[in-house]
């Protein structure tokens, strides 16, 4: 790891303004993904702007047919809050089945999106769910925010401050896992509100978390795992290395939505 | 250089560190805990697993800095305070839960946190599912995944206060 200065603000407020100012300055959350990395000195931030310290980060809350997440909010407490148990509970299992108990004490939902990470969970969610990332500039809506392996909609040194997840009325996420890292080797998330149905897919593509059109319009006509009967992804486009080339993850994709869709009607 | 100030097996130290300091390192190299291992340094394995505020972490994927006033208790800090051995220390060592013992201390900050989470009471599934964290190259797991149950339970019959209880 190469030198760095510390700060640790208060407020959202302080922590944009040390980001602005100071020169290579990186925010830090959780430091599940970014300390690792500096570790390799594959980043080498000369400032970094800690932001455990920052209240008005943390902490969910129900805003009528909403759920708000504090970026500092870490999985564990995402998976383990009766809020969200109660009004998106597949949102909750995603959370407490990411990676492993320490990470979930540690790492974050902001830290989770900002980083982008082409096999993370929250992604999936995000974009299924139709939620909207609120920075401490503006609102994203998830279709515009992700955009591509680990790029974002995110200006240089624009702070993710909360999440907000318009509850669903079914909505659930399965993932194949790579038994040793725990990332989605393929995961997907089914969300439907309304009418409109929408599932988007992890691990899989080679540009990040994308939408699955031919299954939004399958199960739009019927919610259930039925209506994806036989079908799988295209392979194009999709991931090949050394866990599983584009054609298994193709297939893995219509597997998962399947177990989603069973899991979102209670099956 | 910066200073940081944290209780560390409930003794309050402050200490002028490099930022860069991870927690593991402020433990072993500052405080002389070495019962804290690092066995990957990549977040992977768990041996470096201590509680900061009652909750499990890997201390190698933790800056010192950010536990500026935390609590944190690492394998020296909860046998009793006369020296009798934390009942699921006493588990691993009654059912054979180690072999060369270096994955143990992170295992037994790791068990005590999942009882904590979970209760007394559970079921083999459980366990493995929540050792996900931790690697062991010795054992197969097998005795470790009866130790965890047995020190589980034993928990709930404990009478004798942590040293240094952050839980
Ligand atoms: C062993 C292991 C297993 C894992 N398994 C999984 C898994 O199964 N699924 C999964 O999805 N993830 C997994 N992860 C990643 C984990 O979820 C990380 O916590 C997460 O990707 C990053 O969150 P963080 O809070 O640790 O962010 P950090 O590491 O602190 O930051 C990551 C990046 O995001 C930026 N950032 C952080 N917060 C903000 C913010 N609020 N606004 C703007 N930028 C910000 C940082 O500057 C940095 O570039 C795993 C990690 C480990 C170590
Ligand atoms: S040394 Fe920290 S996880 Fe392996
Ligand atoms: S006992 Fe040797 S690594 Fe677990």
């Amino acid at each position: 790891m190469y030198a760095f200065t510390y700060h640790r603000p208060d407020t959202v407020r302080q922590a944009a303004g040390l980001v602005a100012r100071k020169e290579d300055a990186k925010v830090l959350a959780g430091g599940q993904t970014l300390l690792p990395t500096m570790k390799q000195r594959l980043a080498s931030p000369g400032n970094l702007v800690d932001l455990g310290s920052v209240a008005e980060m943390k902490g969910i809350e129900r805003k009528g047919r909403t759920i708000v997440i504090g970026a500092m909010t870490t999985h564990a407490d995402v998976a383990g809050s009766p809020l969200v148990q109660e009004a998106i509970p597949g949102l909750a299992a995603l959370a407490g089945n990411i990676g492993d108990p320490h990470v979930r004490n540690r790492g974050t939902i902001g830290g989770s999106i900002a980083n982008n990470d082409p096999a993370a969970d929250y992604p999936a969610a995000c974009l299924a769910m139709g939620a909207t990332i609120i920075t401490n500039k503006r609102k994203i809506a998830a279709d515009a925010f992700f955009q591509g392996m680990f790029d974002t909609a995110l200006d240089e040194g624009e702070i993710v401050t909360r999440v907000a997840f318009p509850i669903p009325g079914k909505a659930a996420y399965a993932k194949f896992p790579n038994p040793a890292s725990r990332y989605a080797l393929v995961g997907v998330c089914v969300a439907k509100r309304g009418s409109e149905v929408r599932v988007a897919v992890t691990g899989a593509g080679a540009s990040g978390v994308f939408r699955w059109p031919e299954a939004e319009a399958a199960l739009s006509k019927r919610f259930s795992s039925k209506s994806l009967e036989g079908m799988a992804a295209k392979a194009a486009g999709l991931n090949t290395d050394i866990h599983a080339d584009a054609e298994y993850r193709a297939h893995l994709i219509g597997v998962m939505a399947r177990r989603a869709v069973d899991a979102a009607v209670g099956k | 250089m910066a200073t940081v100030s944290m209780t560390v097996n409930g003794k309050a130290v402050t200490a002028d560190i490099d930022s860069r300091t991870l927690l593991v390192q402020f433990i072993r190299e500052n405080q002389l805990l070495t019962g804290t291992h690092v066995g990957c340094d990549t977040s992977q394995c768990g041996a470096c697993v201590v509680h900061i505020d009652g909750k499990a972490v890997k201390s190698c994927t933790t800056l010192a800095l950010q536990c500026q006033g935390a609590n944190v208790v690492t394998i020296e800090g909860i046998a009793a305070a006369d020296g009798t051995l934390h009942p699921m220390q006493e588990a691993f060592r009654e059912h054979h839960g180690l072999q060369c013992g270096f994955c143990t201390p992170g295992m037994i900050m790791s068990a005590i946190d999942i009882v904590n989470r979970k209760g007394n009471d559970l079921d083999e599934h459980t366990i493995r599912e929540e050792l996900e964290g931790n690697i062991c190259r010795c054992t197969g797991y097998h005795n470790i995944v009866r130790a965890v149950d047995a020190g589980a339970k034993a928990m709930a019959g404990s009478a004798k206060p942590m040293k240094h209880a952050a839980e």
